[in-house]
Formats: C-alpha cells, structure tokens, sequence
C-alpha cells in the first residue's frame, strides 16, 4: 500500500472513529433532548388531559330540579338564584341561593329540605349544603350559599321533576333571646 | 472467460509467518479473518441453536419440564442475544472479509492489525455471555432488548452481558471501519463506486448504520450500568429517572439495527439472483437508492416497537405510517430481483434455492411486519408469538438464508472444490420445510393470543407448540448436514474452476480457486 493511501486511510479512520464517539455522546444528549422534546411539543401529556370521567352518569335522560324557598316567622329574605336546573342522574350539579337578614341586629337560623314528590327524598343526595349548618347573619347582611348534590342513577324513571324547597327557621335559642330582648327594646 | 488472470493456480503461501495457532492468533490476512469470523458464527450459530431447543423442548408440552421460569428466561435472552451479534453480524463481517477485497480488487482490508483485533474481541465477548450462566442469580433473565425495570434489579450476571455487548460494539465498530475505508479508498482503478457488486455496497451502507447506532446501545447499557451501580437514575424512577426512556434509547438502536443485520443478505441475494438467471442485475441503481432510503427511514420508525408503551395518538400515527413507509423501497427490491429473473435462464442450483427461499419467506415477514405496523392491530399482537413469528421470517428465513446462499455460492471459491449439490439441495429442502413447520404456526399462536418468553402456557396453544417445537428439532438436526458439506467440501471435492457459476459476474471469479492466500497485489484494471 502506497503511503499517500496509508494516510487516506489513517485520516478517514480518525473520523470515523470520532463519529462514533460523537454518537455515543448522542446517546447520553438524548436524555435531555427527550424531555425538551416532550416539553415542547406537550406529546407525553398524555394522562393530564383527560381529567377522570365518572361513568356513573345516565346520559340517557334529564331531571329537572325546582327550587322553592320558604322562611318559618323570620324576617329574612330568602330566594333561589335560579328557578330550576336540569341535570342527568349521576351527575353533579350546583345551585345557589340567597338570604338577607333585614334586621338590624344579627340573627341565626337553619334551613330544612323537603322534596316533592316525597319518594324523591331518598335518591337526592346532596354533597354540601348550607343546610347543614347554622347560619348567623349579621345585621343586614347577605349571602349566597350553594347546595351540591347528585340524583341517584337509581331514581325511578317516572319522576322527571324534583321540587327542593328550604324552609329557614330561627334556632330556638336565639328566639328566646329576642323575645326576652323585644319588651326592653320597644 | 473460464481462464484467469493469474494463470498459475499454485499455493501462494509464502513460507513466511507464523504456523500452527500462533498464525491464527497474529494473521493479519482478510481470508484468515473471514474464515475465522465465519467459524466462530457457526459456533455461535451451534449454541444458540441448542438454546433455542431448549427453549421449544419446555413449549413442547404445557407445564414446567426442564426449565424453571428464571432459566427459561435466561435462556431466551442469550439466545436472542447470541443469535443476533455472535452468530448473524459475525457471519456477514466474515464474507465481507473474504469477499469485499476480492470484489473491489483490493489486496487487503485497509487495517489489517485492527481486522486482527476486531476478530479476537469475540471471544471474550462471547464467553462472557455464556459463562454469565453459571455465576449466582445466572445470566441475565430480561430478554434481549435489556428493558428496566428488570434490568436494574437483575443478578451479576447482567453486568456481564452489559460488559458483552460493550466488546461487541467495540468489536463491530472497528470492524465497520475497516469496511469503509476499505471500500471508499482501496477500490482498483475503474471500479467506480456504481460498478460495485451490490454486496459491496450493502455492506458500505450496513457499516454507516453500524458506527451510527452501536455508539448509542453501548451508552444506552452503559447508562444501565450506572444506574445499576453507580448511583445515577436514568432509567430508575426511583430516583426520578424514566424507564419508557431506555426503550426509546434502545429502538433508536434496535430498529436499524435489524437492517444492519438483513441489509448485506440483499446484496448476496441481488448478486446470487442475477448470477443464476444469467442476466445483470435488473435495476441496479435503483437498488443502490432503495438500500440508501431503507437506512435512512430505519431512523424514524422506532417508535412502531412502543405502541403499547405509552405514546400519544400523534406519535402513533408518525410512526405507523413511516414503517408502513419503508415498505416501499424494500417492495422495489423484492420487485427488481424478480425482474431480474424474467426472462433469464434460470437454473437451480443451491445458492440459488437459498435466493429463492429467501425472496418467498423474507416477503412474508415483510407483510407480518406491515401488519403489525398499524398501531391498532399491534396494540393486540405486542408481545405474542405473532412478533415471534414476524421476526424469525425476517432474521432466519432472510438473514440466515442469505447466509447459506452466500456459502454455498462463494466456497468453491474459498476452498477450490465444489460441495456435494445433491446434499446441497437437501439441506435447503430440509431447512425450508422445518422452518415453516417452526414459525408458521407461531403466527397462529399470536393470534390467539399466546405471549412470548413464557415457559408455560393454557391447554389451547397446545397443538401448534408441539408442530413448532418438532419442527425445530428438524430444523436443527438439518444443519448438521450443513456442517458436513462445508467440512467434505473442504476436504475434498471436484475441482472448482475460477469462474464455477457461468452466470456470475464480479472480480472475486478472476482469481483462481481456491483463491490465493494474497489476491490483487497488483490492482486490476476495471474497464
Ligand atoms: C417491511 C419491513 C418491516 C416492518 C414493516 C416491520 C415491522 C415491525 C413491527 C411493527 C414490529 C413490532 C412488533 C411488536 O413488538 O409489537 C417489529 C418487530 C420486530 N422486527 Fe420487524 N419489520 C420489518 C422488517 C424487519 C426486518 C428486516 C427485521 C430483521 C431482519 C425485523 C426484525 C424485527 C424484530 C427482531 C422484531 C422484534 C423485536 C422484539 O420485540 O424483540 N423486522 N417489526
Ligand atoms: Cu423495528
């Protein structure tokens, strides 16, 4: 072999020998290169975009729920912000009602559910309520206090309308101090 | 044309030199390597095959017989991994030895010392892997494609395959630039890169794949090792590392890596078609392109082993339509070889058998292939015994094929003697029939839905084992009639003339058989 071809030979050997080394390199870079990708293009997202599904709903069919307002011998204003809602059984739905206290002096109360028809009562399960608590509201205060809830998939076809209906009442302790309160006051 | 440019066909073995194992151990000759490189890829050849019926003796009925699960698994790795890199690779870099020079009119490998060394670092590589047996906890037990979790966990007996596939890089890469330079600075004068022999060319385009993805599996298991010992968590999620993130590392590999080891058989079956239908090779530069673009797609389409990984539905679709891609160009090669045989005078010899076997069965594979490149029907058949199936109908039926067309095609060459036709024939008939009876029936496993690496499996698969594990027994036992042709061959025989196919056309035919131990010592002028 002639020696400008041992030297042809020596140099294409040197770049082949550091291509592989570059490429064992490439194997290392792919590591960062792997994440940057993802972060950019968003490819592996993907379990973060489909939030959870609840295949517990019946998409099937749709319940209306009214929403009645009652207060038991208690100065307050009370209204549903919306007059009925339609949802399908299985799903979560809010509503949001409204009290005043047009007192002028703060008050406490409760509010308690009925449901019409009465059998519904059982397949309405509420998540939170303001109804699970007392309120006590300052004088002439307003607040807007939601209710969570579900209609049981369960709920026998027949019912396609639900009537929620909150009654406040004044918690009896308070009551006893207004009445002792009124004939000093007037 | 049957006479030969170097009239005298006298032993050329100058006195000179080393004798007896210390010939072997120095040689610096391509012939000495090539001939090394092939026996040692019988011998691995000969392991591996025993493993494999090792493996198929378990499947021959349900239930545990000689294997535990563990080794069940470690046997299924070793023998993927020998198969691939001690006995397919090994095998094509020992023709390209012997041939390539030959070929291009060169009187050597460009680095003769480096070939040496290439060579020797197979034993150690291989011993590592086979002793890896008997160390505690056994030989890695994950499969060949080393996924963590697994392979984190493992015994010792994964640092040893880890440190295996290191030499075997090292091994091939060397080896890979030998080739290179060999063909792009040692061709004689005349023989311009488009009057190469197509094998010559093959090889030149496998070699690039080869110093192009080695590096990266040898930094995918040194970053295995690191992880294993070293306190570093790329694959570890314990330590926030991402195991998905080795399979993308090995693909990248893995992928061109199955082209690295079917591209040189396309150059033996495109030289061998065209020699035994007597007609040049139909669409020549063609078949130069549609090699070049299969090795450059085969770095886009790794994604098609990691449907099931976790990908989203854009990668999938990437991916599905750049494997079903490459098809294309591999459908213009299965296209030219059978134009080339229209029209030609066609005569059956055995290397043409193996080419005819080959086209047959590797197209098979090629469909098996296309089929499980939609995302929608892989995401059933991932990991089932369809996959098996698809790939041994590209690596035995293509890759081994090609391997036996070549030896027969070329020993008359090496060794002066024409081997026994008649027994010729029937090892090919023997070797056609066994490995269907072996795979086909695995695509029906697949289907019905068997996984593979299991040692055990339900009553329904048990029809199609027993035909598939009868059939490799046969399939085994006919490659002892291999061994016996070559050995006879060499032994002794009909005189070969230097030109023994009258279709063949390529330098390697003016040099007298058996060839000189130095060939071309004065380039010949290509006209
Ligand atoms: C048209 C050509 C080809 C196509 C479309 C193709 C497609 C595929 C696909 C989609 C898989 C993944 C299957 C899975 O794991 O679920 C696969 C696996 C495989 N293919 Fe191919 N392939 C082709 C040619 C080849 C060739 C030429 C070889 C080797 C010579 C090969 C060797 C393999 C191997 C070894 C595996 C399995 C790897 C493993 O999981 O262990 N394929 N092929
Ligand atoms: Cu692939």
């Amino acid at each position: 072999m002639s020696a400008s071809v041992s030297s042809k030979n020596r140099t294409l050997l040197t770049r082949l020998a550091l291509f592989s080394l570059l490429m064992f390199g490439f194997g290392y870079a792919l590591v960062p290169l792997y994440k940057v990708f993802c972060n950019i293009t968003g490819l592996n997202a993907v379990n973060l975009t489909a939030a959870p599904v609840n295949s517990q709903v019946d998409t099937g069919r749709l319940v209306d729920i009214e929403f009645d307002s009652n207060v038991h011998d208690l100065p307050w204003k009370f209204r549903p912000l919306q007059s009925h809602i339609s949802v399908h059984p299985g799903e979560v739905a809010q509503a949001e009602f409204e009290v005043v206290n047009t007192r002028g002096e703060p008050m406490t109360g409760q509010a308690i559910p009925s449901y019409g028809p009465r059998e519904a009562g059982e397949y309405f399960k509420k998540i939170t309520c303001f109804c699970f608590n007392k309120q006590t509201l300052a004088a002439g205060e307003s607040r807007h206090m939601p209710v969570v809830f579900v209609v049981d998939p369960a709920l026998p076809r027949d019912i396609g309308t639900i009537t929620l209906s909150y009654t406040f009442f004044e918690v009896e302790g308070n009551k006893r101090a207004e009445a002792k309160a009124i004939p000093t006051g007037s | 044309m049957e006479t030969t440019a170097m009239g005298h066909a006298e032993v050329h073995d100058h006195g000179h030199g080393p004798t007896g194992l210390k010939r072997w151990l120095t040689t610096t000759n391509h012939k000495d390597i090539g001939s090394m490189y092939l026996w040692f890829s019988f011998a691995m050849f000969i392991v591996g095959g025993i493993m494999a019926l090792l493996i198929r003796a378990e499947l021959f009925e349900p239930g545990l017989q000689f294997l535990d699960p563990e080794r069940y698994n470690q046997i299924v790795t070793l023998h993927g991994l020998i198969m691939v890199f001690g006995a397919i690779m090994p095998a094509f870099v020992g023709f390209a030895n012997w041939m390539i020079p030959m070929q291009i009119g060169a009187s050597d490998m460009a680095f003769g010392r480096l070939n040496n060394w290439s060579f020797w670092l197979l034993i150690p590589a291989s011993l590592l892997l086979v002793t890896s047996l008997f160390v505690p906890g056994g030989a890695a037990g994950v499969g060949w494609t080393l996924y963590p979790p697994l392979s984190i966990q493992m015994g010792m007996g994964m640092d040893l395959a880890i440190f295996s596939v290191h030499i075997l890089g090292i091994s091939s890469i060397l080896g890979s630039i030998n080739i290179i330079t060999t063909i792009l600075n040692l061709r004689a004068p005349g023989m311009t890169m488009m009057k190469m022999p197509m094998f010559a060319w093959t090889w030149l385009i496998t070699a690039f794949l080869i110093i192009a993805v080695m590096p990266v599996f040898a930094g995918a298991v040194t970053m295995l090792l690191t992880d294993r010992h070293f306190g570093t968590s790329f694959f570890s999620a314990a330590g926030g590392g991402d195991p998905v993130l080795f399979q993308h590392v090995f693909w990248f590999f893995g992928h061109p890596e199955v082209y690295i080891v079917i591209l040189p058989g396309f150059g033996i079956i495109s030289q061998v078609i065209s020699a035994f239908s007597r007609k040049p090779l139909f669409g020549y530069a063609s078949m130069v392109y549609a090699t070049a673009s299969i090795a450059v797609l085969s770095f886009f389409v790794w994604g098609h082993h990691m449907f099931t990984s976790g990908m989203p539905v854009t990668g999938q679709l990437f991916y599905m339509y750049a494997t079903m891609l490459i098809a294309i160009p591999t459908g213009v090669k299965v296209f030219n070889w059978i134009a080339t045989m229209w029209r030609g005078t066609l005569t059956f010899e055995t290397p043409m058998l193996f080419a005819l076997g080959f086209i047959f069965l590797f197209t098979m594979g090629g469909f098996s292939g296309l089929v499980l490149a939609m995302t929608a029907v892989d995401v059933q058949m991932h990991n089932t015994y369809y996959v098996v199936a698809h790939f041994h109908y590209t690596m035995v039926a293509g890759a081994l094929f090609s391997a036996f067309a070549a030896v027969y095609y070329w020993l008359p060459k090496w060794t002066g003697h024409m081997y026994n036709e008649k027994l010729g024939k029937v090892h090919f008939w023997l070797t056609m029939a066994f490995f269907n009876m072996t795979f086909f029936v695995q695509h029906f496993l697949g289907l019905a839905g068997m996984p593979r690496r299991i040692p055990d499996y339900a009553l329904q698969f048990a029809d199609f084992n027993r035909i598939s594990s009868i059939g490799a027994f046969g399939l085994g036992i006919s490659q002892l009639l291999f061994l016996y042709i070559v050995v006879s061959c060499i032994k002794g025989g009909p005189k070969a003339a230097a030109k023994p196919w009258d279709g063949a056309e390529g330098l390697e035919w003016d040099v007298p058989s058996p060839a000189p131990y130095h060939t071309w010592e004065i380039q010949p002028q290509v006209k």
